[in-house]
């Protein structure tokens, strides 16, 4: 069961390192992303700055994680699906998405807090929201991805199916992010959010495992 | 005595006869701000009550499509969409009417928030999944394909959705009853929050409105189905 899982994902990093172009492409367009912003206003107030650094993993996450599936031709499909089960598929491309989209929103989150003002008081908390953050984000969008790869290929479909479903997500770690600004939350309300979005990724990640065997079959 | 099967189409009608005409004369709480428009009770909330049961069904039959790949199921799945979605709008209508008479004018409430209240947001969430549902169906040009793509995203799509119409509005402040602090659990089903008076045509009216979504849905249906007659497997038509 483990070691299909490892050896799809040793294809992934090593695709990865070989196509560098796509890696060094999304790591252009965070960096040229927060660079335009930071030309463009000068003094962030919290608010504004946590809203616009979620939208900026939005569409990280939908550059970076669309190409998970609609790179796959079809005749690589018919061989994988030859060779592994569907449920291993989905596990080492989801694993792979994660470790990638939390990798982009640190790497961002760095470039955010460099180029632009910091308003954030406690940042050890905040990257650990941006990485609880990145990894929902990157869930969703690892499924959106699959689902469009199948209506022929088409990358704008990812972001009219993600965006409704991803709303929710969102506004749970906006708020989550606010106490990383020394808001001050109800007693528990904290734990709560937190369960809450964990609960949510786990429910996707069950949703993937569900329902990619029907994607898969041609 | 035998049964009428349309007997529900009738129950509809009556029940909706019974809600717009007791739903304006009978007598309802006197309320500041509300006043008399909370006699909305009856249309704005039982929209999305209909609007919540018909999504249901077409999830149901989204979850059939996948077990048997019937083509039918998918029809069914499809058109239930729809007219959920025809609902959300109709709810969104008679919302847009009580606002600009409640909190707009007498809380003094700007668009802007208004906007940002939970439930709104829920409900545009609702709307945008299913718009994004007929694209995606838009998207294919092979009926398999397309009837089992949209049923993935349906399941996937509804699942997700419950958290933000059933779980989000209760942990945020709201304008909406139902909000934290106004002690309350879900308020259309709490009985110590809808007055009698007004529960005697409330519920009659959440029955009847769904029921003629149903019966809309199932016209919708049946017509589709004759359209599509030549690519449904031989089934024995139901007596």
């Amino acid at each position: 069961m483990l070691n299909p899982v490892f050896s799809l994902l040793k294809k992934d990093v090593l695709l990865e390192l070989r196509q560098q172009h796509t890696l060094y492409g999304i790591l252009l367009y965070i960096a040229s992303t927060v660079f335009v912003l930071s030309l463009s206003v000068q003094e962030l107030e919290a608010n504004v700055w946590n809203g616009l650094f979620w939208v900026i993993q939005l569409f990280v996450c939908v550059n970076a994680v669309a190409k998970s599936f609609l790179q796959e031709s079809k005749g690589k499909m018919l061989y994988y699906y030859s060779i592994v089960s569907p449920i291993q598929f989905i596990i080492a491309k989801i694993i792979y998405n994660v470790c990638l989209m939390i990798g982009m929103s640190l790497v961002s989150l760095l470039l955010y807090a460099i180029f632009l003002n910091n308003p954030v008081s406690n940042a050890l908390q905040f990257a650990g929201i941006v990485v609880l953050g990145g990894a929902s984000i990157s869930l969703v969008f690892t499924l959106m991805s699959a689902i469009a790869a199948k209506a022929n290929q088409n990358a704008a479909l990812i972001a009219i199916l993600g965006f409704p479903v991803i709303l929710p997500l969102l506004l749970l770690l906006m708020q989550l992010s606010k106490a990383a600004f020394n808001e001050i939350f109800r007693e528990g309300a904290l734990l709560q959010l937190t369960g809450l979005i964990i609960g949510l990724d786990l429910l996707i990640v069950g949703m993937a495992v569900v329902l990619f065997p029907y994607l898969w079959k041609e | 005595m035998k049964v009428n099967k349309s007997w529900w189409k009738i129950a509809s009608f009556l029940l909706l006869v019974y809600t717009i005409v007791g739903g304006f004369l009978m007598e309802v709480p006197h309320l500041p701000i509300l006043n008399e428009t909370i006699r909305n009770l009856y249309f704005h909330v039982a929209m999305w009550f209909g609007m919540m049961i018909l999504f249901m069904a077409s999830f149901a039959y989204s979850i059939k499509y996948l077990r048997g790949f019937n083509y039918r199921n998918d029809i069914y799945a499809k058109q239930f969409a729809a007219l959920g979605s025809l609902f959300g709008i109709l709810g969104y209508t008679t919302g847009a009417i009580w606002v600009s008479v409640t909190w707009l004018t007498d809380q003094s409430q700007s668009i802007g928030s208004v906007m940002k209240e939970p439930k709104l947001i829920g409900a545009a969430i609702a709307l945008l999944i299913y718009g994004a549902y007929f694209v995606l169906r838009g998207s294919f040009t092979d009926i398999d394909k397309r009837a089992r793509i949209s049923a993935v995203y349906n399941i996937f799509a509804f699942v997700m959705l419950f958290p933000s119409i059933w779980i989000i509005p209760r942990l945020v402040g709201s304008l909406h009853p139902g909000a934290p602090g106004s002690d309350s659990g879900n308020p259309a089903l709490n009985f110590k929050d809808v007055d009698l008076r007004l529960r005697m045509v409330f519920y009659p009216a959440v029955i009847g409105w769904t029921l003629l979504g149903v019966w809309i849905a199932t016209l919708k249906i049946r017509l589709q189905l004759m359209n599509d007659k030549s690519l449904l497997p031989e089934t024995p038509t139901k007596k």
